[in-house]
């Protein structure tokens, strides 16, 4: 009969170990390679503890969206009105908390991210519907997307610019005072680096309980590079010091909003039934349905969690420009993509990692600045970055065999 | 004619299935015994593949009823027939390719803690039972964490038979198990019907190929154009007798005719 047949499955290969898989760690190497060339480029300028401050804060957003792009485009699909969704919930807050909210209230700004937090996830809600239920194309559900809440963004405050935020509200930017201290930095990297110790020790003695060979010495070598890598990245950050004084910023809080969510998302890709069924669904549809996992609840809750980054990622934007702008975001959906598709998710569906969207983010953002920095046009660094996609997925299908 | 006593294990009864206008199942009476091996016999869309896929809860029936140990059964979806006993080996294997063994063995039924809106999955024990299960069944299949697109054909179809074993059937509906498999993998295939079949579990073969299953059942049901040619006791009737009821709809003596049976044999 013809409602027999199945389409063939997708050829893709899922992570095992995300985190820290042998992609990933090439990809750290090429960003080595684009720093140390910028640098000698530059004249000196790239490795400096100020580029490297704001290269950070800036590739949080495009981070933090590239964590949810990277889940979609792990279910099949795409997700293209990021940069809207975040330029609508943006405008939103800024509407709430500028002209609606009174100015002086406490409870203003914590409330205005509240409710735009949950304008994300009825944004991704009205998207996820759309695609897993009505079966209408995440390709076009989103581009209508795009242009809808570009249009609401306008519409939010006839596209007024509205300023200032909250001072509170504007350390989610990362500016002066946005960051951690350096005392606070130093004490964050010693409690995570010790649970995230501890967390190893208990996985590698339940495994070895259950008589599997669980590779020690592996893992301690992984945990020393994490070690080293985090100790760097905070005393850089402590290095670069406020203007006029001799206090250090430490980490800012993009970064640690960033890191909240990579942690989560970590979580969540690599333990939870839900992220083995988003690989499910990506790698055979099919297959995932017969073995009855809700696949429809399942893309859903996808789109859901990319409307939320969205809007911690609207958050983050609207803090570091302190304005509320109908353009902001805009374009933005393009490198999430891009940072999530030169990390290792393929558009075909069932492969793509968390670790790996934030160092394609990180990747994007360095070439930027780097080009920036040696006096590039903005033209010129779009036709490099397109060059660069481009070639990170070439030579990511040469690399993983597939033809 | 039902030679087995007591109450079946499986009774489908006056079920249809329509895909737009076409008649894909209509009016299909079916039942099955514990410890029975019926074989499911028709030509490529005579509706055979559709019947089981809504007894695996793969599609809605849009009529017609289900008995599953004498208890009606709405059988909505494929976690309802998991709950009820009912296994099925897909002739696709319903397999993701792009997940190991262990996660494909436990595809939609991991062993999982909750917390809160979240299900940790429990992958050192998962891998644990996967390991104990899969060497049963093919001792030399050790590369668990490889992801099945790199896996044989006989590995492949030993994790969907795995799922089968490990989530104890009542029920197992095969639909071509041996369709791609090579000699000696057909005849472990054989080896293990006649094993569960000892151990009182209901098996539905579905084949388009009678020699693939002829030996192995005690009953065939023969579908043609959607409608049931007939029933009959393997014992009862010639494989050429099975033979002209698949191809010419013509029933035998010694086999009970179905409403698909063609009424003036020439």
């Amino acid at each position: 009969m013809t409602t027999e047949s199945l389409d063939p499955p997708a050829m893709n290969v899922a992570p095992r170990d995300s985190g820290f898989n042998v992609r990933t760690l090439s990809l750290v190497g090429l960003l080595f390679v684009i720093a140390v060339t910028f640098h000698l480029l530059s004249g000196g300028l790239f490795l400096t503890a100020r580029n490297l401050y704001n290269i950070v804060v800036q590739t949080s957003v495009v981070a933090i969206l590239a964590c949810g792009m990277t889940i979609v485009i792990v279910t099949r699909n795409i997700d293209l009105s990021v940069g809207s969704v975040l330029g609508c919930v943006g405008m939103v807050i800024a509407l709430l908390q500028i002209q609606i909210f009174p100015q002086e209230a406490a409870w203003n700004w914590p409330l205005t991210v509240v409710i735009g937090l949950a304008l994300g996830a009825l944004i991704g809600a009205w998207h996820g519907f759309w695609i897993a239920y009505l079966g209408v194309p995440s390709f076009v559900v989103t581009l209508g997307g795009l242009l809808i809440f570009r249009g609401a963004a306008f519409e939010v405050a006839q596209g007024k610019t509205l300023a200032p935020f909250d001072p509170i509200y504007r350390l989610f930017g990362g500016g002066i005072d946005g960051a951690l201290g350096v005392g606070p930095s130093w004490m964050l990297f010693v409690v995570i680096m010790v649970l995230y110790g501890l967390g190893e020790i208990l996985v590698h003695r339940r495994q070895t309980r259950l008589g599997f060979h669980s590779k020690a010495r592996a893992k301690v070598l992984r945990f020393a590079l994490v070690l080293v890598a985090a100790a760097a990245f905070v005393a850089t950050m402590n290095s670069y010091l406020k203007p006029r004084s001799d206090i250090g910023r430490g980490v800012p809080i993009p970064a640690l909003v960033l890191l909240s969510v990579v942690l989560f998302m970590e979580f969540v890709t690599r333990f939870t039934t839900f992220g083995r069924y988003i690989f499910a669904i990506g790698g055979n549809i099919d297959a995932a349905r017969l073995n009855g996992i809700p696949t429809r609840r399942t893309v859903l809750v996808a789109f859901i969690t990319m409307g939320v980054l969205c809007a911690i990622a609207a958050v983050v934007t609207t803090a570091r420009l302190n304005a509320g702008t109908s353009s902001t975001g805009e374009l933005l959906e393009l490198s999430a993509i891009a940072a999530a598709v030169i990390g290792g998710a393929s558009l075909s569906g069932g492969r793509g990692t968390i670790a790996g969207a934030v160092v394609g983010a990180l990747i994007i953002q360095s070439l930027e600045s780097g080009m920036v920095l040696i006096g590039a046009s903005s033209s010129q660094r779009m036709v490099a970055i397109g060059l660069v996609l481009m070639a990170a997925v070439f030579a990511d299908k040469y690399l993983s065999g597939e033809e | 004619m039902e030679t087995q006593t007591g109450k079946p294990l499986v009774e489908m009864r006056g079920v249809f299935k329509a895909f737009g206008g076409v008649h894909a199942v209509e009016d299909v009476d079916v039942t099955l015994h514990a410890g029975e091996v019926v074989a499911v016999l028709g030509h490529n869309g005579a509706g055979k593949s559709t019947l089981m896929k809504m007894l695996a809860g793969a599609y809605r029936r849009d009529a017609g009823s289900v008995h599953i140990d004498g208890k009606a059964a709405e059988l909505a979806s494929p976690a309802e027939a998991f709950e009820l006993g009912i296994e099925t080996i897909h002739q696709t294997l319903a397999l993701a390719d792009n997940l190991d063994a262990t996660a494909n063995l436990f595809l939609g039924r991991e062993i999982a803690w909750r917390v809160g809106p979240f299900r940790i999955m429990d992958s050192a024990r998962m891998r644990d039972v996967a390991a104990k299960v899969i060497s049963q069944l093919n001792p030399r299949f050790t590369n668990l964490n490889t992801p099945c697109r790199d896996l044989s054909g006989g590995q492949r179809q030993t994790i969907a038979i795995a799922r089968a074993i490990h989530f104890e059937a009542h029920v197992l509906i095969m639909d071509e198990p041996t369709a791609a498999l090579g000699p000696h993998e057909t005849a472990m295939v054989a080896d293990l019907i006649r094993e569960l079949k000892s151990k009182g579990i209901g098996i539905f073969l579905i084949s388009h190929d009678i020699h693939d299953v002829f030996d192995l059942a005690d009953r065939v049901v023969v579908m043609k154009n959607g409608q049931v040619v007939g029933t009959a006791n393997t014992s009862d009737v010639s494989q050429d007798d099975v033979l002209g009821m698949i191809i010419l709809g013509k029933c035998p003596e010694g086999a009970i005719p179905g409403p698909g049976a063609r009424s003036n044999p020439q």
